[in-house]
């Protein structure tokens, strides 16, 4: 893959190592390149047995960490740390939905599954998605977290979520894929799963469905204004007009301030389809992303379609597709890639990524030209974010 | 009283699997046990004020069913763990 031409203002290229915070079905790890990013070195793991959904870096300090776990017995909670993973504690006051009145039916967070930094001039604010579909957010950098009532108490929340669901998709509803704007702290985007896309333009105080385009092929009802299934949606946080969407039916991008999504799965070979978790954005080319498909057909197996695994890159903003698959199995792999565990490092070449339900992890040296696997035997993965020193 | 701590609880007691706490009620013993070990309750007990699905707790070897549950001095509380499957 060629160097990055790069527009004016956009940062130079980080030059260190690469840590990568893996959230695991038994806990977190941390594994470290050498400057090359040719040696790793895994650690952890943190908080084992614990169920990890989502570690994250705060870049405006680079030391704080915060993890979303819960156990098998115990109740989520979301962990801290301010020495990069050194030592941790524990939210004074996790992520919980408020007590309901009598005889009432109050919601129970039942899982912490994503969380994002908040803008780079709100210092210690963070935003946490939940499952059920629930939005909070924190000023202290994790210590207390409370509620967005403009959704979770949003008279039509549960029409955008479609009910309260005892029995979600795998993992359970949940909401995810939380962006801000880097212009505008006030500005937020989230995904839903299911519900859709939701746009707030007042710090999270309301929200409107920003689904337009969006296919939803499991409604009976055409072009729908929420209820998609968005997997995973990313904002370039160099270019905040251009949001990409991978979704439960096809790949997506859309060019603010247009309100149609377009497809740009369409442009994917037919045999592979447009079908995927995860959405990753090259950290300085706009017109730059990955996909991992997955087969959605007959009974949505979720794995590697034919058992060939393989991202795909586009190079032109989803008018074209390139398979990447030197490295990976070339046949009889079966893993899946969920939507928080596959990301881009800040290096130049980039450095791509990806953790399987099997347990490896995956880098694509020279922005996936080549894959090797750098981590093996791990929990199955649910989250692999990049930080590049 | 004293409180029967399950594993899964103990890093917030500091490993000791019985701990000794307050309260008339259920309730009050679990309020309790989070001013004596911050955070324990909100892993037993969910923002409803419901037990968790895979949390059980005993008085005096009876399973109680909700916060309510009158307690006594000498009575005896156990937590238990229970989740099943691979």
């Amino acid at each position: 893959m060629p160097k990055t031409k790069t527009r004016k203002g956009t940062p130079r290229p980080a030059s260190g190592s690469v840590t990568l915070l893996i959230g695991t079905r038994k806990g977190a790890f941390f594994i470290r390149s050498d400057r090359a990013r040719r040696s790793w070195t895994l650690a952890g793991p943190h908080f084992l047995g614990h169920i990890v959904n989502h570690v994250v870096l705060d870049p405006r300090d680079g030391k704080t960490l915060l993890c979303a776990a819960r156990a098998g017995h115990l109740g989520p909670t979301v962990f801290r740390s301010t020495d990069r993973g050194r030592t941790w504690k524990e939210a004074q006051l996790p992520p919980a939905f408020p007590k309901a009145a009598a005889g009432e039916k109050g919601l129970t967070v039942d899982h912490v599954f994503w969380l994002t930094p908040g803008h780079a001039s709100e210092l210690g604010v963070w935003y946490a998605g939940v499952s059920p579909p629930g939005l909070f957010r924190s000023e202290d950098g994790g210590v207390s977290w409370e509620g967005v009532a403009g959704f979770n108490a949003n008279p039509m929340r549960l029409a955008w979520i479609g009910g309260e669901q005892e029995q979600g998709p795998p993992g359970g509803a949940t909401l995810h894929s939380i962006n801000v704007d880097s212009r505008d702290a006030r500005h937020l985007y989230i995904g839903i799963s299911i519900g859709g896309v939701f746009e707030s333009s007042d710090r999270g105080a309301s929200w409107r469905p920003l689904n337009q385009g969006c296919a939803a092929d499991f409604l009976p009802v055409k072009d729908p204004e929420y209820g998609h299934d968005v997997h995973c949606m990313r904002l370039h946080p160099l270019a905040p007009d251009r949001l990409y969407q991978q979704n439960h039916c096809g790949i997506y991008r859309l060019d603010r301030p247009a309100e149609r999504w377009t497809r740009i799965g369409n442009a994917m070979p037919k045999a592979i389809g447009d079908i995927g978790f995860p959405m990753v954005l090259h950290p300085r080319d706009l017109d730059t992303v990955w996909v991992f498909p997955m087969d959605g057909g007959t009974v949505w197996p979720r794995v590697s379609p034919g058992g060939k695994p393989a991202a795909y890159l586009s190079r032109d903003g989803g008018r074209s597709w390139h398979r990447q698959d030197r490295g990976l199995p070339r046949k009889q792999g079966w893993f899946t890639v969920k939507r928080q565990a596959m990301c881009a490092d800040a290096r130049d070449p980039v450095g791509v990524y990806f953790g399987t339900t099997s347990g490896e992890v995956w880098m694509g040296a020279n922005g996936g030209a080549r894959w090797s696997c750098i981590a093996r035997h791990l929990p199955e993965i649910y989250a692999v974010e990049a930080v590049t020193a | 009283m004293n409180v029967a701590v399950p594993s899964q609880l103990r890093d917030y007691t500091g490993g000791h699997a019985q701990v000794e706490a307050r309260g008339a009620t259920l309730a009050e013993l679990l309020a309790d046990l989070d001013r004596r070990y911050p955070g324990m309750r909100f892993r037993m007990i969910d923002e409803q004020d419901r037990i968790r699905r895979h949390i059980r707790i005993f008085v005096n070897q009876e399973q109680a069913r909700d916060l309510g549950a009158a307690l006594a001095a000498n009575d005896e509380v156990v937590i238990v763990g229970a989740l099943s499957g691979g």
